[in-house]
């Protein structure tokens, strides 16, 4: 079923399904390669046979069956015939994680753990029908969808100087307000500070072992040392936006008269209204989530000065695994504080090129 | 003659598949909601204390079906509420033209007594089909 082509590289080949433009290739190591499931490679092949596509359908090593586009899906399109689609990018947009880091040791933090973990449950909500301590104006909510993470450093949470560290530095051009539905406002308006449920978490972690000691430094990671971990996304705002635009891709393949092997990969041509105005309301939830793991990273930080007055927690990255993002060249920018490029995890992204 | 299951669960790594029955199609849109508010919670837990009334259209059944399980969804996270009873009354007016009325009944989110076990984000058209074989079925995907 797949081809080899080096270690930690397996092609799905042309034919594996009629209708495939590119190959796939699966980066998994040898190990993991049994644990992909048939139906992620039909999920890559599927991925393929879209418009566009430039070089290849890929997998990263977390693939694992998805809807659409598999977990760890990515794909690259051209801007002159290519297309975009939400079964690239989830309900979920920008889910992400961040991870910040405190100079602190585990064994100070070891006997306070308890309270500490009472203190973030306390102070960042979280669960099923869990609303925030914020009560966002209509205005304001539209601010985050425009403004991401700056918005939310201009109102209290967070320094100037995480922004640098979030990728997109928190806050992706192109949000257009007018393509989030009421609906979309309604339930995102009360979950703006909230975690959500399900895979995501805010986790007190350790740093175990060290495998690279030079990019460890360059990160002020060390052994021992405390860090914690954000992963959640863009809440019932992003998983309504996509919804709303679902629907009208799902026409627009009929009027584009586009054939997709799955309907989660409905999509218009890049440039048509209907691909504009999707790519505008995803940036609006791409930004509500960063300003969202903004503002439950300051809680955050709130509860470790209370507990520890000498402790800081700096924000060491911000990268979104569901998203999809213009790229003109170079993926990203990265700014002199992070002279390490890190790893990105990609659950689901789509990234689209020019020529 | 084959008993008919409300619904089922499919195997599925990261998220909840499901097929639901029905002997018309309002009964399968019936069994569909109640497979989706089962997947999230034990829906014999769940009183119908309130009721909620539902209107919506569609140029298609599997259309107007999707549209059902999303208006659930938005439903569930804005009224803070949960649901176990579902009366759907489907109308199609003409060739193409699908109508829904429904009458929800549940009540509000008491953590003291609803235990989640998942949260349904959106409904996905993975694998989305509506078809008619002994019975009327439909299969959806759930992002979880």
């Amino acid at each position: 079923m797949l081809n080899k082509i080096e270690d930690n590289i397996y092609e799905v080949p042309i034919d594996y399904r009629p209708g495939m433009r590119v190959p796939g290739r699966v980066f998994v190591s040898e190990a993991l390669l049994g644990m992909v499931e048939p139906g992620t490679v039909d999920q890559v092949a599927n991925v393929a046979s879209l418009p566009g596509i430039v070089k290849y359908s890929m997998a990263m090593p977390d693939a694992h069956l998805g809807y659409g586009f598999p977990i760890g899906g990515v794909a690259a399109f051209r801007e002159d015939g290519g297309i975009i689609s939400p079964g690239g990018v989830g309900f979920d947009i920008n889910c992400g994680v961040r991870l910040l880091r405190s100079n602190l040791e585990a064994k100070a933090v070891q006997p306070l753990i308890s309270t500490l973990v009472d203190a973030l449950f306390e102070a960042v909500p979280s669960g099923v029908g869990a609303t925030s301590r914020l009560h966002v104006s209509d205005k304001e909510l539209t601010d985050a969808f425009i403004d991401g993470a700056k918005w939310a450093v201009g109102q209290g949470y967070g320094v100037e100087a995480d922004l640098a560290h979030c990728e997109e530095d928190g806050s992706m051009k192109g949000a257009d307000p007018s393509q989030v539905s009421i609906k979309a406002r309604k339930r995102g308006r009360p979950q703006l500070g909230t975690l959500g449920s399900g895979n995501h978490f805010l986790e007190i972690q350790r740093v175990d072992e060290i495998y690279d000691e030079a990019v460890a430094k360059k990160f002020g990671l060390f052994k021992g040392q405390i860090t914690v971990m954000i992963h959640c996304g863009s809440r019932g705002a992003g998983h309504q936006i996509c919804t709303d635009h679902l629907e009208v891709l799902t026409r627009a393949v009929h009027k584009y008269n586009i054939d997709i092997p799955d309907k989660q990969l409905a999509c218009a041509p890049l440039g048509t209204p209907e691909a504009e105005n999707y790519f505008g309301g995803m940036v609006c939830a791409a930004n509500y989530a960063w300003a969202n793991r903004h503002i439950i990273a300051h809680w955050t930080r709130e509860v470790f000065e209370k507990y520890f007055p000498d402790g800081k927690l700096d924000l060491v990255y911000d990268v979104a695994h569901n998203v999809a993002s213009q790229d003109r060249g170079a993926r990203c920018r990265w700014s002199p504080q992070t002279p390490v490029r890190p790893q990105k995890r990609c659950n689901k992204s789509l990234w689209t090129l020019t020529k | 003659m084959v008993k008919m299951k409300p619904y089922e669960y499919l195997e599925h790594t990261a998220d909840v598949k499901f097929i639901a029955h029905g002997k018309s199609p309002d009964e399968m849109l019936s069994n569909a909601a109640l497979a989706l508010f089962n997947s999230m919670i034990d829906t014999a837990t769940v009183q119908a204390k309130e009721t909620w009334k539902v209107e919506l259209f569609g140029p298609d059944l599997e259309t107007l079906a999707y549209n059902w399980l999303s208006e659930l969804v938005f439903l569930f996270e804005t009224e803070f509420a949960v649901f176990s009873t579902f009366d759907v009354n489907l109308h199609q007016t003409n060739d193409s033209d699908w109508s829904l009325q429904a009458s929800i009944g549940g009540e509000r989110i008491d953590h003291s007594r609803h235990a989640f076990d998942n949260e349904v984000k959106a409904v996905t058209l993975h694998e989305f089909e509506v078809k008619k074989n002994e019975f009327w079925c439909i299969q959806v995907v759930l992002d979880v």
